[in-house]
């Protein structure tokens, strides 16, 4: 028997119990029922004091939605979904708005304090601009004065409808519209709040701008919108973290992201999603359904992801690259976990339109536990990308023998110039590898984290610094429930 | 001067296999080098992972002894911080971990166990450069990933390096000389030898009496069928080399 096997097994009993945000906050909020119909849609928008076109929208969104399915191409087990069980709304009391930090409840700065967030002081200290949204409203944005003064917005989705509608006007469903898919079209239809950011030209972000998301509320689901524009010659780095309470029940996440990347502008955009991902035996955790898109718009804009996705019981999500200025880059940098009985689908879709456009893909799947990692990836190169450039690196590591790893990659190719490279591995954390770390006197634990850490790195570099400690950390904590 | 390992008796396998050691008693001191020679098929490699603690393979009958406590009770990362230190055969490669990054968890672990500090990168750094000089390994193998397409003499070089820098008190080398060319082992040995220390024992496993030109020993066993058949000084070695193990073997 494989001492490997055994070794996965004691520290995959041990981590039963640590995901350390599971807590629940109790705090007065504002709720709908459970339920979606026209009425709910109305109700949120009427909340929110939208303008008319924003409702039309929503409406006509909700309205595809009904009409559609869910998709069943995924290499996904789920059982059938109750839309109408899930509540759409749910909001602290008394937040109908951003508010000063002195006007937050302090519940939720304890929260987010929890969290590791900073929201007040702190966050000067970290640097990094914070827009927190907890359940389905955005509660707190930070360093909002600072960016002003450089012309950047950053706000709240809904502060962005009031304050900037001819920019959402225009942006909004111009990446991923409504229709583009089963939940694009549920969240344009049900989406609370989000966050926006607007980089006027020319303009370098001088800090990191950062959305924390979480779910709070039993039976709720989240649907947040962000919309990320980067004007011309600007440049973006934003973050995004996401956690849950522990909860028996599924919750669903349906989130958007739309990033417009305008002539010689870059960003960069950057997750640690940690939902909650079940117990051990597959109970509770988030159903992560989301569609993020990137447009290069001019010539030489650039656009790459970073995601290390350890939490959900289901993640679906393929941040995608549409590359339609001349030279524009899109990269795709991916760290995925499963563990125990969590099941992700999760890749890129990068599409060539362009003449001299370029992507690359490094995706990093591990697989413990009964968890099932699947990796699905299209390179689309269409007639008019002359000289079209993609690189493709697709590795799974495989911890213990009841998981399982699964590549799925598309390429098609409609111009002959184009040049696209795939590679794909899958090795196992072996015995050897194992042995040797130990008897330089590394714990099992520390041992399984330095190997999986090797792993990931090229995909962890790509992390701003203080996100990759948290990733590194995280790795940590997900293979203690997997990997040490 | 108090023994630093003692084997009593000692018969081990592969779990779920037949016993491949059939009682071995043997005795090391602080300071000592030992060499343990012996045909394939021996039990040398066997000995070596059973008192690394290597997983999959369990002891029968008998005990191990380190620095007066029963070895069978630590595991294989406890033997390690406690000091035992196995230079392996086939070093294993570990890709995207920096050599450097290793060593130094490794090195802080160990210094943990003994109540030091933990050094940082500029102190870890300043240590590993004393280090260099000893054993002649370029500062570039430091920089690559673990083990990743290094050379065998190369392999085998930064195993000596990783001993030179945990200090251990029992340095086991498992076929230190096979797969080196007559310059690889002799910067090799030169390494060893610059780390005897009369706090440091050390046994090296072996094939051949080539590696003994370079290191000489203070005592040698030959193994046989899992037992110690002969032990004596260096001549000993020199005499196998002559003879064979043959006529040993049947005298067991």
């Amino acid at each position: 028997m494989s001492a490997t096997l055994d070794t996965v097994e004691t520290i995959l009993a041990a981590g039963e119990d640590n995901y350390k945000y599971g807590f629940v906050t109790d705090i007065d909020v504002d709720e709908l029922p459970p339920g979606l119909n026209e009425d709910t849609v109305r109700f949120i928008s009427a909340t929110k004091a939208e303008p008319a076109w924003l409702l039309e929208w929503r409406l006509k969104a909700f309205r595809r939605w009904q009409g559609m399915t869910a998709p069943d191409w995924a290499k996904l087990k789920i059982a059938p979904i109750d839309y109408q069980a899930s509540t759409y709304y749910s909001a602290p009391k008394a937040a109908s708005g951003p508010k000063s930090l002195d006007e937050i409840d302090p519940e939720l700065l304890k929260t987010y304090e929890k969290l590791g967030i900073p929201l007040g002081e702190r966050a000067a200290l970290a640097g990094i601009a914070v827009d927190a949204v907890f359940d389905s409203v955005s509660v707190a944005t930070t360093f909002k004065d600072t960016l002003a003064a450089q012309g950047i917005i950053f706000c709240s989705f809904g502060d962005a409808v009031r304050e900037h509608p001819e920019l959402v006007q225009k942006y909004l469903g111009s990446v991923v519209p409504p229709g583009d898919n089963f939940f694009s079209a549920l969240n344009s239809a049900v989406f609370s709040d989000g966050s926006f950011a607007y980089i006027p030209p020319g303009i370098r972000c001088p800090m990191e701008l950062s959305t924390y998301f979480r779910i709070n509320a039993a039976k709720s689901g989240q649907f947040e919108r962000t919309l990320l524009i980067a004007d011309k010659g600007a440049y973006v780095s934003y973050l995004e973290g996401c956690t849950a309470p522990q909860r028996d029940e599924n919750q669903l996440h349906a989130a958007v992201v739309e990033l417009v990347a305008q002539e010689d502008a870059e960003i960069k955009y950057s997750t640690v999603q940690n939902w909650y991902p079940g117990d051990a035996e597959g109970k509770g955790g988030i159903y992560n359904f989301v569609t993020k898109r990137g447009a290069c718009r001019g010539a030489n804009a650039k656009i790459a992801w970073t995601q290390v996705e350890t939490g959900s019981a289901i993640t679906w999500k393929y941040p995608s690259c549409i590359l339609e200025g001349e030279n524009s880059v899109g990269e795709f940098y991916s760290v995925a976990i499963t563990n125990h009985m969590q099941q992700a689908d999760t890749g890129t879709k990068m599409i060539h339109i362009g003449r001299n456009t370029r992507s690359t893909i490094i995706s990093k799947g591990i697989s413990a536990g009964r968890g099932q990692n699947t990796y699905r990836g299209a390179v689309k190169i269409l007639p008019g990308a002359e000289n079209a450039r993609n690189y493709t690196q697709c590795d799974s590591l495989l911890i213990g023998k009841t998981c399982g790893a699964h590549a799925i990659p598309y390429i098609d190719s409609r111009n002959p110039s184009a040049r696209v490279e795939h590679e794909a591995t899958a090795s196992k954390v072996s015995d050897e590898q194992m042995f040797y770390c130990q008897q330089r006197g590394l714990t099992q634990e520390d041992a399984l984290s330095l190997i999986v850490n090797g792993f990931c790195k090229e995909v962890l570099k790509e992390l701003p610094m203080e996100f990759a400690v948290e990733a590194q950390k995280l790795l940590a904590v997900s293979l203690e429930g997997s990997v040490g | 001067m108090t023994n630093l390992l003692e084997i009593h008796d000692l018969h081990a396998r592969i779990v779920g296999g037949r016993d491949i050691l059939k009682g071995i008693n043997l005795t090391i001191k602080a300071g000592e080098v030992h060499a343990i020679m012996g045909p394939n098929g021996a039990g040398k490699s066997t000995l070596s992972s059973v008192l690394a603690g290597k997983p999959g393979y369990e002891v029968t009958l008998g005990h191990v002894l380190y620095q007066g406590h029963e070895l069978a009770s630590l595991g294989p990362d406890e033997r390690a911080r406690q000091g035992i230190f196995l230079a392996f055969q086939y070093p294993v490669e570990i890709s995207g971990v920096n050599n450097m990054y290793f060593l130094r968890a490794a090195l802080n672990a160990v210094r943990k166990q003994r109540g030091e500090a933990e050094l940082d990168a500029a102190q870890f750094l300043k240590a590993v450069k004393a280090k260099l000089s000893l054993l002649d390994i370029s500062e570039d193998l430091l920089k690559r990933a673990v083990n990743v397409g290094f050379s065998g003499g190369e392999k085998k070089r930064n195993e000596i390096f990783q001993m030179a820098m945990l200090e251990p008190a029992l340095a086991i080398l498992d076929e230190t000389d096979s797969g080196l060319d007559i310059d690889a082992l002799r910067a090799v040995a030169n390494g060893v030898n610059r780390l005897r220390d009369p706090g440091r024992a050390i046994v090296m496993i072996t094939h051949y009496q080539r590696l003994l030109d370079y290191i000489e020993p203070d005592f040698v066993h030959v193994l046989s069928d899992g037992k110690i058949v002969a032990s004596g000084d260096k001549t000993l070695a020199m005499d196998l080399e002559e003879r064979g193990y043959a006529h040993l073997a049947s005298a067991a």
